[in-house]
């Protein structure tokens, strides 16, 4: 079985750097991006099974990222998590008004996340 | 020539013509003609103002002092351009509140205090009486210039003011005290003062045609000769004449005109339409212009005439015609004469008299009586008919002492200046609401005193009833109390000097006053009624009265006034107007009883009007919270009226100014979100980075030294900038918050920088920046705290540090000296700063770009530290674009002690 | 409310003006011997800022239509 692809989209190194860690650890392909535009740019070049996605972004924050992500039809199987150091109701629900299908507070706990991802993807973590 | 029995025929003829002229004035009122309607009436009748000091003395005063008659009628022209604007506030507030002369509207104005409404009586009475006893004077004598050509007259001087007196106050009960009701005007007087107003214009223009054109051939002669006479000439061009006396008389005359009681009387009480005003405001000073044109020709003719010679000014006018011999004209001129006076006579009299019963004598009977039953019309009628014949009996006793031997002019003047005394109390109550009774009572009082010893107290030297002495070395030799150079104020005629320190102790007494403590209740909203009462429509009624008269206590209480019928009456129209039933109302509104209140005061005036109602009714004392319900009441029927269009545009802007201001908060309130959710993005991120590999390391014990390590580095960095954040944050709040007091030493700011950047060498060393430092010598220093100084320049320069382009980055550091401050400038060859981001950089956690070196660098509070270390320095912290396109940030410290600065509100970004 | 205000303040205007004229600036000025047709400077003068003066007021009071 393939191992499914995760794009990362995190402008903090060191976030980027644990997150990278942990998802090929548990057997993901990895793709970073470091702002909305590189996001976009590689969703369309090859689209992943799933996006990590931090909202506060510089350039194109994550909700924008999330919206045009959901406008193309043919990446309706796509999930999107979004990430986020702001923890506050109204924007848990702007994220999901914009089409997320998770939500995950930083900081978060490596398990849970890894958890939440395998669920999402709908099974198992491989 | 005229024998006296003709004379006095003839003078008794004329007076019967007036009291047909009034019984007719009174017949056609009645039957519904009012012959007050007329704007031309309402203009003629204050011509009252011209008595027989214009008709015989402003000859005399020009005869002597050419001009100095005329500014005793420039005044009242004035008077009449303001009239408009100022007398028709009076005229209104006194419609509404149903006044009855200028003492019922002080004592009604400053809290319908009886006290205040006796003074000003006394001040009127005092003050009129010598007025009067100059227009019986003048009756008197010109009576006794027409009959002397045939030898002695045979009625002595006495004899003729006291008859004259005698009819005069005959006329005035006649037709000034019918009814009790003040309020009602007295067509038939108000109708013959009009025609005395027309027969003295008549008569004096044709003595002035006589001379002019019959003794002379025309002005252009006339004045030709009198400039051959070198005193006349000088005359004729003011030489020497005083300007100071000239504008305070010009002053004096405008108070006059407006608070004379005779001008009150038929200015105000007489008047039924306020839109007369438009025609009076210039057919009055037309009239004055008029009658004024001949005056200094017939002096300059008098001057000249030998026939004239040693006579006094004050005789010009009959003497001239009476020497050429044309009697008739002469005889008109007498008839002229009388009319002034007399009209002046009647009208004053009957205006002092409504203060005398109601200010004076009511409130005695009132208290005698207390709530005891009684019908009062009777004792009013009497007291005030009593008072017009004891006034002119006043007036006779001063015209045959010794006192009269002053100039017709003079007598005038001295009452002009007692009446003034009036003017502050009326004008500030008029405009200002916070003057209050006590300070009306002390400008009155001490105007009025100061007024007494500087003018009608001198005079008594005259008389030799005190000696020269007090005049010239002041009383007791004390010369800084002499009464014509008061606290050595010199070289001022007694006039200015009279009225220049009364005024002045007058208004300084009101004002300050006025001003050491807050109206009563009741003073509180009479000033309200009065300031603004161009703001009712209609009339705001204010309820004072609480609600436990019974009608009938009411009823009976009017009755006693009014008269069983008119009290009906009026109370039934009231019923109708306001749709009750009055049969069945047990206690009477405090509607009715404020209706009640003003009906009254109609009769009796307002003082003692609230006087007796208070023995029937309660009187409700205000509390805060009421007079706040009341003004709330009163704003609210205001916005709905058009007239208050002006107020709601004032709400409107009142209302504009919250929604900004709620705007702000709101804004305020979401800056604070911002920040709130900004931090903790700051403080979850390295937070985020620590915690994941923490957990990373604790899951995979088996992982590689080198992976373990580099792991355990990314912990220890993200910790520090943690902890960095924290630092800065508390710093920053620190500086926010009122606690930390700055030092306040003086700093070298040159030591400063060198520290500063000394701090930063291996920093700079590092990234291969260049800094280069200029401070000259000498620089004076600011005062401040050096360690948040210090701190200021490491901020900046390692900002500037890290913006620029590594190996090749150049960083200037310069102090300047300019204008009280100093100016610290840190210049760097990086990016730059957008115009658009300039003020947003020194906000929190607001930057632009990242700098060269990396994210951590930087906490993004460090430019907002800066600003506010800057501001706790009355220093100003700026960006602006460096010679070499990167940014050039400048900061202004003053060279003077800091003031200490307001702290700047937390969060508010600003 | 506007012709009110307006009203208002020309008369207010013409009452300084007024009593500036009528004083010593522009009054001692003309306090010299000389004559105008035959009569006097000051008499002269008085007289004629008077009479503009009335003539102002009158068309400054002029009512409005409709009142």
């Amino acid at each position: 079985m393939s191992r499914e692809r995760i794009l990362i989209v995190e402008d903090e190194p060191n976030i980027v750097l644990s997150l990278e860690f942990l998802l090929a650890q548990h057997g993901y392909e990895v793709v970073v991006a470091r702002d909305g535009e590189e996001a976009l740019a590689a969703v369309e070049a090859r689209p992943p099974a799933l996006v990590l996605l931090d909202v506060m972004l510089p350039g194109i924050d994550g909700y924008e990222v999330c919206r045009r992500l959901r406008e193309q039809p043919e990446l309706t199987h796509l999930k999107i998590i979004l990430l986020t150091a702001r923890g506050r109701d109204a924007e848990r629900l702007r994220g999901l008004e914009q089409g997320a299908d998770l939500y995950v507070t930083k900081p978060f706990s490596t398990r849970e996340l890894i958890a939440t991802i395998a669920g999402c993807l709908g099974g198992s973590p491989p | 020539m005229w024998s006296t029995g003709a004379t006095v025929a003839i003078a008794l003829a004329y007076v019967a013509l007036l009291f047909f002229i009034a019984w007719r004035g009174d017949r056609q009122a009645a039957a519904g003609r009012n012959p007050l309607a007329s704007p031309w009436i309402y203009a003629l009748s204050l011509a009252v103002y011209c008595t027989a000091w214009t008709f015989y003395g402003s000859v005399g005063r020009a005869a002597t002092d050419g001009y100095g008659f005329l500014p005793i009628y420039l005044g009242p022209t004035l008077a009449c351009a303001l009239g408009w604007v100022v007398y028709r506030k009076i005229l209104r507030i006194a419609k509404i509140e149903r006044l009855t002369s200028i003492a019922d509207f002080l004592a009604s104005r400053f809290g319908k205090s009886a006290f205040l409404g006796a003074v000003v009586a006394v001040v009127a009475v005092v003050g009129t009486v010598p007025y009067i006893a100059l227009q019986l004077k003048a009756v008197a004598t010109s009576f006794q210039l027409l009959l002397a050509r045939d030898g002695p007259s045979a009625l002595s001087y006495e004899q003729l003011s006291l008859s004259a007196a005698a009819v005069l106050a005959l006329f005035a009960i006649l037709f000034g005290t019918r009814s009790v009701d003040l309020t009602e005007q007295h067509a038939g007087l108000v109708l013959a003062i009009a025609f005395e107003s027309l027969v003295k214009l008549v008569a004096f223009l044709a003595v002035g045609l006589f001379v002019v054109f019959g003794l002379y051939e025309g002005f252009g002669d006339l004045f030709a000769r009198a400039a051959a006479d070198p005193a006349l000439a000088a005359m004729l061009s003011r030489q020497g004449a005083s300007e100071g006396a000239w504008a305070w008389m010009t002053f004096l005359s405008l108070l006059a005109f407006w608070f004379l009681p005779r001008q009150f009387q038929v200015g105000i009480v007489e008047n039924v339409d306020e839109r007369h005003l438009s025609t009076s405001a210039w057919l009055l000073p037309l009239y004055l212009l008029v009658i004024n044109v001949f005056v200094l020709p017939i002096a300059l003719a008098g001057r000249m005439s030998p026939a004239t010679a040693g006579a006094s000014g004050d005789t010009f006018v009959l003497l001239l015609p009476l020497s050429a011999d044309r009697a008739e004209l002469a005889v008109l001129v007498f008839l002229g004469g009388l009319s002034a006076a007399t009209s002046m006579v009647i009208v004053e009299s009957l205006a002092i008299s409504n203060m005398v019963a109601n200010d004076l004598v009511l409130p005695v009977l009132l208290q005698r009586s207390g709530s005891v039953g009684g019908d009062f019309r009777q004792p009013l009628l009497i007291s005030r008919r009593l008072a017009i014949v004891a006034v002119l009996l006043l007036g006779h006793l001063y015209a045959i002492s010794a006192g009269v031997g002053a100039s017709l002019i003079s007598i005038g003047l001295v009452s002009f200046a007692a009446v003034a005394q009036l003017a502050p109390a009326t004008l500030g109550g008029l405009y200002w609401a916070g003057a209050t009774r006590r300070g009306a009572l002390a400008g009155l009082i001490g105007g009025f005193a100061v007024w007494a010893y500087t003018l009608p107290l001198p005079s008594l030297v005259a008389t030799g009833r005190l000696p020269a002495s007090f005049l010239s070395e002041g009383p007791l030799g004390l010369s800084w109390l002499r009464p014509h150079a008061l606290f050595g104020l010199d070289g001022l005629d007694p006039l200015s000097h009279s009225l220049t320190w009364s005024l002045l102790v007058n208004v300084v007494a009101f004002v300050g006053v006025s001003s050491l403590a807050a109206p009563g209740p009741v003073e509180e909203r009479q000033a309200r009624r009065f300031v603004d009462v161009f703001r009712y429509r209609g009339e705001v009624e204010v309820p004072v009265w609480s609600a436990d008269a019974p009608v009938a206590s009411l009823r009976a209480l009017l009755s006693r006034f009014l008269g069983e019928e008119r009290t009906e009456r009026a109370l039934q129209a009231w019923a109708d107007e306001q749709g009750v039933d009055l049969d069945h109302m047990g206690q009477a509104h405090p509607e009715l009883i404020a209706f009640a209140e003003r009906l009254l005061a109609g009769t009796t005036g307002a003082a003692s009007a609230r006087v007796a109602l208070a023995s029937v009714a309660q009187e409700k004392t205000l509390d805060v919270g009421e007079v706040v319900e009341l003004l709330d009441e009163t704003s609210r029927v205001i916005a709905a009226s058009r007239e208050l269009a002006e107020k709601s545009q004032e709400l409107e802007t009142a209302s504009a100014e919250l929604r900004r201001v709620n705007e702000q908060l709101r804004e305020l309130d979401r800056l604070k979100d911002d920040f709130l959710s900004t931090m903790a993005h700051e403080l979850r991120t390295p937070l985020t980075a620590i915690r994941a590999f923490a957990e990373i390391l604790h899951d995979n014990p088996e992982l590689d030294t080198e992976k373990r390590s580099e792991f355990l580095r990314v912990i220890a960095k993200e910790n520090e900038r943690l902890s960095r954040l924290i630092h800065d944050l508390l710093d920053l709040a620190r500086l926010e918050g009122k606690e930390e007091r700055m030092v306040a030493e003086p700093v070298d700011l040159a030591e400063v920088v060198a520290d500063g950047v000394a701090a930063l060498d291996q920093l700079a060393a590092s990234r291969g920046v260049e800094i280069e430092v200029t401070a000259p010598m000498g620089l004076p220093p600011v005062a401040g705290d050096r360690d948040r100084l210090i701190q200021v320049v490491i901020n900046l320069v390692s900002n500037a540090v890290r913006f620029c382009p590594a190996a090749t980055g150049h960083v200037a550091v310069s102090v300047q000296r300019r204008r009280g401050e100093l100016l610290l400038g840190v210049e760097d060859n990086g990016p730059g700063v957008p115009p658009t981001e300039r003020e947003a950089i020194f906000e929190k956690f607001r930057q632009i770009a990242r700098p060269v070196s990396g994210r951590q660098a930087g906490t993004g509070l460090g430019l907002a530290i800066t600003r506010r270390i800057v501001a706790r320095h009355g220093g100003r912290i700026w960006v602006e674009d460096a010679a070499e396109g990167g940014a050039l940030f400048l900061v202004s410290l003053p060279t003077r002690a800091a003031d200490a600065p307001q702290p700047i509100p937390l969060l508010l970004g600003a | 409310m506007i012709p009110d205000r307006l009203r208002s303040a020309r008369l207010v205007a013409l009452f300084l003006l007024g009593a500036l004229g009528f004083n010593a600036p522009p009054l001692a000025g003309v306090s010299l011997p000389g004559t105008v047709l035959g009569l006097p400077l000051p008499y002269v003068y008085l007289f004629t800022v008077w009479a503009l003066l009335i003539l102002a007021i009158a068309l400054a009071v002029r009512p409005k239509r409709g009142e």
